[in-house]
């Protein structure tokens, strides 16, 4: 137990060593890997905050009703019995233009523009929601809606947030072929730094195979350089996406005063970043097992 | 302890080092294996430590056939040895301390443990007041002891040295003849492939002579 901690903490400090022999070797090399890792991170965190975004907006599939210009009052109660005696219609309710104009004031805040309006151009409207809320049966009910008399248009308002979804799982797949691309990147680049520090260790590895060390032993030091290589690269990436969000939201910030509403892109969470990290050492570890595997099968002294 | 039995090493491209050797070496022996350049003086030690396998032909060693060792189970049997090369193998980016170290660190050695046994080891061959130099600031002499110093430190049952007097001079010759006796005195088998008549007539060993991959003279 002591020796295999002995052990373990030799390669830590070696691998600190070698990295401190050829710090700018060691530095390009985690760019790159941060680089590799930024591209997903970045796509992911986009998605991650429209997502969020998306989330916000009403998940039941509604049907709004805007009826014409020119109705009366009597035609709005008329066609609220109407949709009540419905038995597809699970609530309706009604959103009178001057309310709607007062919501838009208080979400957009809009209300120098709107107050220099000489009058409210919403139309009265209805938001209805069915029973039933599947676009098969919401679509021929917009349609029987829409030919009512006094009402303008009826418009299904989920659709849109439906199709939006759709969109962000395809991109949520290319993210993930993405990464497994840059994944195989990442592996590649361990590797062939490994290869070129076994390279410059091949009187050591000898050396040591000569006098009775194992496999496990030969392979330690490498194993740490690798997962500390995609470690520190996953930081880099994890880094890069950071500062292009700092940056961007420094640039989004008087959009945001201008309109009222907080603007900006947040950061996907820590848990994520800590699978990033997990995954990047994980994978930095790999190609320096692969590398060493492929010396130690092609050694001389076996 | 050794006994090779019509051993065969031939090279890639057909060249045959060793033909049909056979030798057995009891435990505690000192060997003096003798012989010109290209006899496979170098090839015969080099089978013993399981760093090369012979083409046929049996070498066991402790019971134990080199020739049908699994893979895995070659680290622990080179640990039975001290190895003394005729190109050194020193590690020159490592100080003395860490290339005396690398057995027992290898081996699994605890720290403190080790540390006293480097020191005595660079004791006996008179380098512990330079265990802080690194080998590129050592003379050739002490180049030679510091491999002494390396292959004996975990204490192996057979120490094996190949032309260990190959770059020095006379009187550094007869320190390492002195040395290899006071192993010998201890238990340790001692192997020695050297074209140096001095240090063969010192030693006082067992002469093993080799020429063209056979054995021409095995007298004790």
């Amino acid at each position: 137990m002591k020796a295999w901690l002995a052990h373990h903490l030799r390669a830590f400090k070696g691998t600190w060593l070698r990295f401190g022999r050829a710090p700018f070797a060691t530095l390009f090399n985690i760019v790159v890997i941060g680089i590799a890792l930024a591209l997903p991170v970045a796509l992911y965190t986009f998605i991650y905050n429209v997502q969020s975004w998306a989330q916000h907006l009403p998940a039941d599939p509604q049907i709004t009703l805007f009826l014409t210009r020119d109705a009366s009052r009597t035609d709005v109660a008329d066609i609220e019995r109407r949709l009540k005696q419905r038995a597809d219609v699970k609530k309706a309710v009604y959103v009178s233009r001057d309310q709607a104009l007062e919501e838009l004031k208080r979400s957009t805040g809009l209300t120098d523009v709107l107050q220099g309006l000489e009058q409210n151009p919403l139309p009265d409207a209805f938001v209805v929601e069915a029973k039933d809320a599947t676009a098969a049966a919401l679509e021929p009910l917009r349609g029987e809606l829409a030919q009512w008399p006094k009402v303008e248009r009826a418009q299904l308002d989920s659709v849109w947030a439906k199709r939006l979804e759709a969109v962000l799982r395809t991109a949520r797949i290319g993210v993930f072929a993405l990464a497994t691309l840059l994944a195989f990147a990442l592996v590649a680049v361990t590797f062939n730094t490994i290869r070129l520090q076994i390279l410059t260790q091949r009187a050591d590895i000898e050396v040591a195979q000569l006098f009775g060390a194992t496999d496990a032993f030969i392979r330690r030091p490498f194993l740490y350089d690798g997962a500390f290589l995609g470690a520190l690269g996953g930081l880099a990436g994890c880094g890069l996406v950071a500062a292009t969000l700092v940056l961007l939201n420094r640039e989004l910030a008087p959009l945001s005063d201008l309109y009222g509403v907080l603007v900006g892109v947040r950061p996907v969470a820590w848990p994520d970043l800590l699978a990033v990290l997990a995954l990047a050492t994980l994978l930095g570890w790999l190609g320096a097992w692969l590398s060493v595997g492929r010396h130690l099968a092609s050694g001389v002294t076996r | 302890m050794i006994s090779l039995n019509q051993v065969v090493k031939r090279y890639p491209g057909g060249y045959e080092a060793l033909k049909q050797v056979s030798l057995e070496i009891a435990a505690g022996e000192m060997v003096c294996v003798t012989g010109p350049s290209g006899a496979g003086k170098s090839t015969l030690l080099k089978l013993l430590a399981a760093v090369e396998k012979p083409t046929s032909g049996s070498v066991i060693v402790s019971g134990q056939n080199v020739a049908r060792l699994r893979p895995r189970a070659i680290p622990y049997f080179r640990r039975v040895f001290g190895l003394i090369f005729q190109d050194q193998k020193l590690l020159f980016d490592r100080s003395v301390f860490d290339n005396v170290a690398l057995p027992l660190q290898i081996q699994g050695y605890e720290p403190r443990e080790a540390a006293k046994r480097v020191r005595a080891a660079l004791d006996k061959v008179g380098l512990l007041a330079r265990d802080k130099a690194y080998p590129i600031a050592l003379s050739g002499g002490e180049q030679q002891r510091l491999c002494i110093a390396r292959a004996i430190v975990h204490r192996p049952a057979i120490l094996i040295a190949d032309e260990p007097t190959g770059n020095l001079d006379a009187e550094y010759a007869a320190e390492l003849g002195t040395l290899f006796r006071s192993f010998h005195r201890v238990g340790v088998t001692v192997i020695v492939a050297t074209h140096d008549e001095q240090l063969a007539a010192r030693l006082q060993p067992r002469h093993v002579r080799l020429a063209g991959g056979v054995v021409t003279e095995a007298a004790s």
